[in-house]
């Protein structure tokens, strides 16, 4: 299936869904007004690999910054995530955070709470 | 005599202020208002700690004015706009404040009254699972509101929100939030 690409803007995030690869990214801010509009693509992008996924799915979110509107559309993309992992393929979250930001570091354990996937939290030193 | 706006917003400028701004809440006025800030704060040579804690709140302020203010009726678009709201962000000795201020209806100070209450009386461990809560089981609005913007903000500066209501006329109050960010 098609990759998508998306290039980040002051207040969304740069976007690589490669389904060859089985690797996807979402790096950079993520403070739209409205999340939606910007995440529905995503949502439908990982609803039609959820039919013929690769054994591994890697996922790599490094966010500098994300709003509470965000927040909601975010996990809407990790239960998608959740309902290929239960299937017959492999997924894994890395949950990048910026080396003292706490709250980006609870922000990931959160999610990792309520979803069930496996998350690698990893510290990015400068 | 009705709450004084004026008067209001200029005992707000205390500290070294960064931005003040009254007027209209767009989409725009927001991103202008986030570049300022961010490019101050490297002035001041904030710590990345501090800085994040700073754009963090300021965003979640800022659309809270975005997403909760009232559509002024045309009698008072005269003097404020149709998204009137108030911003001042200041740097003091021990902190930052983000103060926000917009007219609320009568009708919606109680409930928005009890939910910041509510949130003062929490520990970090309750707001914690009330965020969770929410962000589990609430749908966005239509608009992109969560209901999730003041949990998160006393989550990530661990301060209680301080708040006032004053009577404007007999449709509105006015609104007033002060958010604290210490230097740790």
């Amino acid at each position: 299936m098609e990759a998508l690409s998306i290039e980040g803007t002051a207040k969304t995030p740069s976007v690589k869904f490669d389904g060859q690869e089985g690797v996807i990214e979402i790096k950079g801010r993520s403070i739209p007004e409205n999340s939606i509009e910007f995440y529905k693509p995503l949502v439908e992008w990982l609803e039609q690999y959820s039919g013929t996924p690769l054994d591994l799915t890697q996922v790599n979110v490094q966010l500098e910054y994300f709003n509470t509107s965000s927040s909601k559309c975010i996990l809407d993309v990790f239960k998608k995530l959740e309902t290929i992992h239960k299937g017959k393929s492999e997924v894994i979250i890395n949950w990048y955070y910026e080396e003292d930001d706490e709250d980006m570091l609870e922000a990931g354990e959160d999610y990792e709470s309520i979803i069930r996937v496996p998350f690698k939290m990893i510290e990015i030193v400068e | 005599m009705s709450f004084d706006i004026n008067e209001y917003y200029s005992r707000l400028n205390g500290g070294d202020v960064l931005i003040a701004f009254k007027g209209s809440i767009s989409s725009e006025l927001i991103s202008n208002v986030l570049e300022v800030v961010e490019s101050k704060m490297d002035e001041y040579s904030e710590s990345s700690k501090i800085r994040k804690k700073v754009y963090n709140v300021l965003v979640e302020s800022l659309q809270n004015l975005y997403h909760h203010i009232e559509v002024l009726p045309e009698a008072m678009q005269k003097d404020y706009g149709d998204k009137f709201g108030i911003l001042v962000v200041s740097r003091h000795n021990d902190r930052y404040k983000i103060s926000t201020g917009n007219f609320i209806g009568h009708d919606k100070v109680d409930v928005l009254r009890n939910k910041i209450d509510k949130i003062n009386s929490m520990s970090k461990d309750e707001l914690k699972d009330m965020y969770k809560f929410i962000l589990n089981h609430q749908r966005l609005s239509e608009k992109g509101g969560g209901g999730l913007g003041l949990v998160d903000i006393a989550r990530k500066t661990g301060n209680p929100l301080d708040y006032t209501f004053e009577k404007f006329d007999d449709t509105y109050y006015f609104f007033n939030l002060d958010v604290s960010i210490e230097f740790v």
